[in-house]
């Protein structure tokens, strides 16, 4: 029981980098258990995705060949068949919207204690696993009874799987049971006439605008500098951007030269949008505020003062 | 039809805080409605209205200053609540599937046709407790929902996932379902003073396990929270010092030598 099985993830015929990212961990792990690498992946072109899979480290490759796109009775009803002629006693994946949608079914089934959003870990005669609260102003580390459980690792804390493998592929196909929801299609949200992903600067507007009137302050702040206007996620939410303005990883991934966070606090999933940037700028009440962790520059202070007088120098 | 919405009083953290032990001091956290749950609360108080709820029930894990936040979601239209407590929970962190086991039971006595919650809560940030149930309670479900709309003759929620990077994923689940919301699947509302006057006088059950018919066995974690810590800053960001207006000047000095305004 000291194997892995880590599951790739794969959207609209192209593998997502969190599979790399999670074989990594997986191996981490194996080797901490001195256990062997399992590698699933569940639907879609599975023979191509299992040479892309095929990795310095994995040990062998499961391709089930049910379905074309995530359905999580698919891959809830995979991943069973694969503990059971494994000797996987960890299930590691990636976290990401899908994860969170059959993962914590795979757990609950299975009776296996589940930690999510894992930032890292350690194996030493059992599991500890590093994972933040509170909104990332803290990290916490959690002893996992037992020796078998499930993880979901968290993007871009692990560095993807590299080299080329030799584990052996072997193909796999299970009996579904009837399914109670049906995946009927998919859209592209946004659109719009305005690609931020385009823009070489984007003045970004957070929660710390407060109300919807203040948004023509950053507005103005955005014409001063000939730049474009994006938003995280609760502006939108608000209803007071549309959806195409979004930076984050719900929203648009951009990589702009300069990238201005004015009341933005910085959450994982926005920092997953606009990390990518060359030059990022953070202006913020709150000096502990994760964006400043990744800013090159930051101005500790109230965007009410600030923003002003940046308009001032630009006009 | 009735909805169950499982609801969370999640603790905040003050800009700054102190932790004591394996947890921010009490002294330090303010607690409130969990964000992804307002817009579980809303879209069963907008199902009661539209005529397709006939009742909307809040259930929550929560000592009693829980039921200040419980009175919020009453205040805001569900009909009644129950929230859960027990000295088991004080012991340490619960797992999912501690909150599993006691939700399951809830669900047992109360029979619902659909169950809402919010996806994550804030302070903890699992992402999980919604799923988990409805794979014990036998109930389908879908997760990171962010529309939503219920046929109750069809017994089918057709509903949208969130999925990364602007993709959205159209889904017809049959109930009875678990679903998991997203922010941004509606507005939540803000309570109205006759709503907050109303929720006064609605019921809060209070329940412990044995009320339930669980022990305290039933809620053992398997998880244990061995240490908290502030994460150490990598930032190599330069603070800009100085009143606005310095801070201000100096910034479009740096934004000029990038091209910005040119």
């Amino acid at each position: 029981m000291s194997d892995v099985l880590v599951v790739s993830e794969h959207r609209r015929g192209e593998l997502r980098d969190v599979s790399y990212e999670a074989i990594t961990a997986g191996r981490e792990l194996a080797d901490a258990r001195d256990g062997d690498l399992h590698v699933a992946v569940i639907g879609g072109d599975v023979d191509g995705f299992a040479e892309d899979l095929n990795r310095e480290g994995v040990d062998a490759i499961h391709a089930v060949e049910n379905g074309e796109e995530f359905d999580h009775n698919v891959y809830q009803t995979a991943i069973a068949a694969l503990l059971d002629r494994t000797d996987a006693g960890t299930v590691v994946t990636p976290n990401s919207v899908n994860g969170l949608d059959y993962v914590p079914a795979v757990a609950e089934d299975r009776g296996l204690p589940l930690v999510t959003d894992a930032i890292g870990f350690e194996y030493d005669d059992g599991l500890t696993v590093t994972r933040e609260m509170y909104g990332s102003k803290v990290e916490t580390t959690v002893d996992v009874d037992g020796d078998r459980h499930v993880l979901t690792v968290r993007g871009g804390e692990w560095a993807p799987a590299e080299g080329v493998g030799d584990a052996p592929v072997e193909s796999v196909e299970v009996d579904l049971p009837e399914s109670g929801a049906r995946v009927t299609g998919f859209e592209e949200v946004g659109g719009g006439d305005v690609d931020i992903a385009d823009a070489d600067v984007l003045v970004s507007v957070g929660r710390g605008i407060e109300e919807e009137e203040n948004l023509e302050l950053v507005e103005e702040l955005a014409d001063a500098l000939g730049a474009t206007l994006s938003a995280s996620r609760p502006i939108v939410d608000n209803g007071w951007l549309p959806k195409n303005r979004q930076v984050g990883q719900s929203g648009k991934v951009v990589t702009p030269d300069v990238y201005i966070a004015v009341g933005i606090s910085g959450a994982v999933q926005h920092v997953a949008g606009m990390k990518g940037s060359d030059t990022i700028v953070a202006i913020n009440t709150d000096p502990n505020a994760p964006i400043f962790d990744i800013a090159d520059y930051g101005i500790v202070g109230d965007l009410f003062e600030v923003v002003p007088e940046l308009i001032d120098e630009f006009a | 039809m009735k909805v169950l919405v499982t609801v969370k009083e999640v603790a905040e953290a003050d800009d700054d805080f102190a932790i004591e032990g394996t947890d921010i001091a009490a002294s330090d956290l303010e607690y409130d409605l969990n964000e992804w749950d307002d817009y579980a609360v809303e879209a069963a108080v907008q199902l009661a209205e539209a005529g397709v709820a006939d009742e909307v029930v809040t259930v929550t894990i929560g000592p009693e200053r829980a039921d200040e936040t419980v009175r919020m979601a009453l205040a805001k239209g569900a009909d009644r609540a129950v929230r859960v407590w027990d000295d088991a929970f004080e012991v340490g962190f619960a797992d999912v599937a501690a909150k599993v086991s006691t939700f399951e039971a809830v669900v047992e006595a109360e029979e619902p046709d659909l169950v809402l919650g919010g996806v994550q809560a804030a302070d903890t940030g699992f992402g999980a407790t919604g799923v988990a149930l409805a794979e014990r309670i036998g109930f389908e479900h879908a997760a990171v929902v962010n529309d939503l709309e219920v046929d109750a003759d069809a017994g089918i929620a057709h509903v949208r996932r969130e999925l990364e990077g602007g993709v959205e994923e159209l889904t017809d689940v049959d109930l009875p379902a678990v679903l998991t919301v997203q922010t941004g699947l509606n507005e939540p509302r803000y309570a109205s003073l006759r709503g907050i006057r109303q929720a006064q006088r609605k019921e809060i059950d209070a329940k412990d396990l044995a009320d339930l018919g669980l022990t305290p066995g039933d809620v053992e974690s398997a998880l244990e929270i061995t240490s908290m810590y502030e994460p150490e800053s990598e930032s190599d960001a330069e603070i800009i010092e100085g009143d606005a207006g310095e801070a201000a000047g100096r910034l479009a000095e740096v934004l000029r030598d990038k091209g910005v305004g040119a």
